[in-house]
């Protein structure tokens, strides 16, 4: 790849390739480096996807108008190919004594079959090894379903700590995952699903799936919107969007699918926390689970000596009000301290420049990021900054 | 495939100028720049005035995603900035080579553009690119 001084990027996240001329090379050189490919693959070439790597798989970034396709999902429906997640089983008589120790969250809140809950895995530093959704289908099975790009990290360490537990590790095989999202996408996707599920899967609850056939659908999703994420056999994959999308559902790549989550201030791995930084000053907090009191999971020590010595910062949304748009490891400039954006960006909805940021517990409600030398202002705000359409925050 | 209009010259950096008929050259990026680096939601442009050297970082265009410089494709100072990008970025991305123009540059030497590429040249730098 040569050096293209005009695409010298600030922002080199996982998306970070998408102006690279040689970006391109990776899907389409056959033979030299090639991704992972999700079954879909081919049926987002065919539409016109722009492809990139990530996390090493070759994912659709958009589909023409990542703009457009964010608004779709606002107003209307749209469907992500999310297959590239990785779902992980956990099996056996102590599935959930094992899932109580690993998580910070507490599984013993799941009280009937088929609720989930969001939760945090951490090391014993109380860093954030990954953010996941798991969810109980029966006492002895319970789904985990954790990001692509820590995938192999993530399957190790729940390895490591399973021993003494008489629980098994079974990451699932051949599946699709897929995301309809949007006000109308349950409506939307409702005639596609097995007449097995339909009933079930139409009233199901936030953050409760259900499961008919190798179907499984939950009532989750990372935009902000109503919908359903599915995991479903990987030989239905292209039937199944082909029949979401003749429903009038829009395919989203995953340029749409970052900004649509950061506008719902959701926390994206990698950016917003990693293995070095704890819940506690990531927006997390409200997932770690304290009670009870002897519940001994991987870095309650660590998290409780945090809290101890109090906490020094707070995660918050920023809006600049000044010309600019804020990214990824910029530094913010508060009276109480300095602080960074983790993640930022545009906001189709606003917009303006929104961000997620750390900042000093001591912060106002306004600071000064700086831009490239230049401290812009902005304020700083009670997140999401849009939900269920609506933009939550006037400033 | 990237429309390469013939009236123009080309940088390896992907940018196009034009010589006007007084003598200012008006720059741009071209359309397989626009197309390689998506919507645009931000365009920071240098002010009038200003004297920039050949290579210098002159202007910054982001994306949804990113944040990519400019540079100033000759030495000389800026004469006019687009100020139409301020509220619509997206002309970059719509009409790169007329309506989404960055800024015009009294150019320090008249030499400036000989080591420029054409039409043909700069079609032949993208194909190679993409090898």
């Amino acid at each position: 790849m040569g050096s293209c001084r005009l695409f010298s990027f600030y922002d080199s996240e996982l998306l970070s390739d998408i102006g690279t001329v040689g970006a391109f090379a990776p899907a389409t050189l056959a033979g030299i480096v090639m991704g992972m490919r999700t079954p879909l693959y081919q049926v987002h070439v065919d539409a016109g996807a722009k492809i990139v790597d990530f996390g090493g798989w070759d994912m659709p970034l958009h589909y023409g108008s990542q703009i457009d396709e964010h608004h779709a999902v606002r107003q209307s429906a749209g469907i992500f190919d999310v297959s590239h997640m990785t779902v992980v089983d956990i099996l056996g008589t102590e599935a959930k004594a094992y899932l109580q120790h690993l998580l910070a969250n507490d599984v013993a809140k799941l009280k009937k079959p088929g609720k989930g809950l969001y939760s945090c895995m951490l090391n014993e530093q109380g860093g954030v090894i990954d953010d996941l959704i798991v969810y109980r289908r029966s006492d002895e099975n319970y789904r985990v379903v954790v990001n692509a790009a820590t995938r192999d990290a993530d399957i190790a360490w729940m390895a490591e700590v399973v021993k003494g537990f008489s629980a098994n590790i079974v990451p699932a095989k051949d599946y699709a995952m897929l995301a309809v999202q949007g006000p109308q996408a349950i409506a939307l996707a409702g005639s596609v699903i097995p007449a097995s599920l339909r009933a079930d899967a139409a009233v199901l609850e936030p953050f409760q799936a259900a499961e008919a056939d190798g179907v499984f659908v939950a009532r989750t999703g990372y935009t902000g919107e109503d919908g359903w994420e599915l995991v479903i056999p990987a030989d239905l994959a292209v039937a199944w969007w082909n029949e979401f999308i003749a429903a009038g559902i829009r395919p989203c790549g995953l340029g749409a699918r970052d900004t649509l989550r950061l506008e719902a201030a959701m926390n994206l791995y990698g950016q917003d926390m990693n293995a070095s930084v704890s819940p506690l000053v990531s927006g997390l907090g409200w997932t770690v689970a304290w009670a009870p009191a002897d519940r001994n999971f991987v870095g309650r020590a660590a998290l409780e000596a945090e809290r101890e010595a109090g906490i020094g910062e707070k995660f918050v949304g920023l809006i600049l009000r000044g010309r600019g748009i804020m990214r990824h490891d910029q530094r913010v400039t508060t009276p109480a301290g300095d602080g960074a954006i983790t993640s930022g960006g545009f906001s189709p909805s606003m917009e303006r420049s929104i961000a997620l940021a750390r900042v000093p517990v001591g912060a106002g409600a306004d600071c000064k990021v700086e831009i490239r030398g230049k401290h812009i202002d902005a304020s700083i705000v009670q997140t999401p900054f849009v939900r269920n359409g609506k933009i939550q925050i006037i400033i | 495939m990237s429309e390469i209009p013939e009236d123009l010259k080309y940088t390896e950096d992907h940018e196009w100028l034009r010589v006007e008929g007084d003598g200012l050259i008006t720059v741009g990026i071209t359309d397989h720049a626009q197309s390689a680096l998506g919507e645009l939601v931000f365009v920071e442009l240098p002010e009038e005035g200003q004297v920039f050297n050949k290579g210098d970082a002159c202007a910054v265009v982001e994306s949804v995603k990113a944040a990519s410089d400019v540079y100033c494709p000759l030495s000389g100072s800026i004469t006019d900035v687009n100020n139409n990008l301020a509220d619509e970025p997206e002309l970059v991305n719509t009409n790169p080579h007329e309506g989404g123009w960055l800024f015009r540059i009294a150019p320090e030497s008249e030499d400036a553009l000989e080591t420029l590429m054409d039409t043909i040249a700069y079609e032949e730098y993208l194909s190679g690119l993409e090898d």
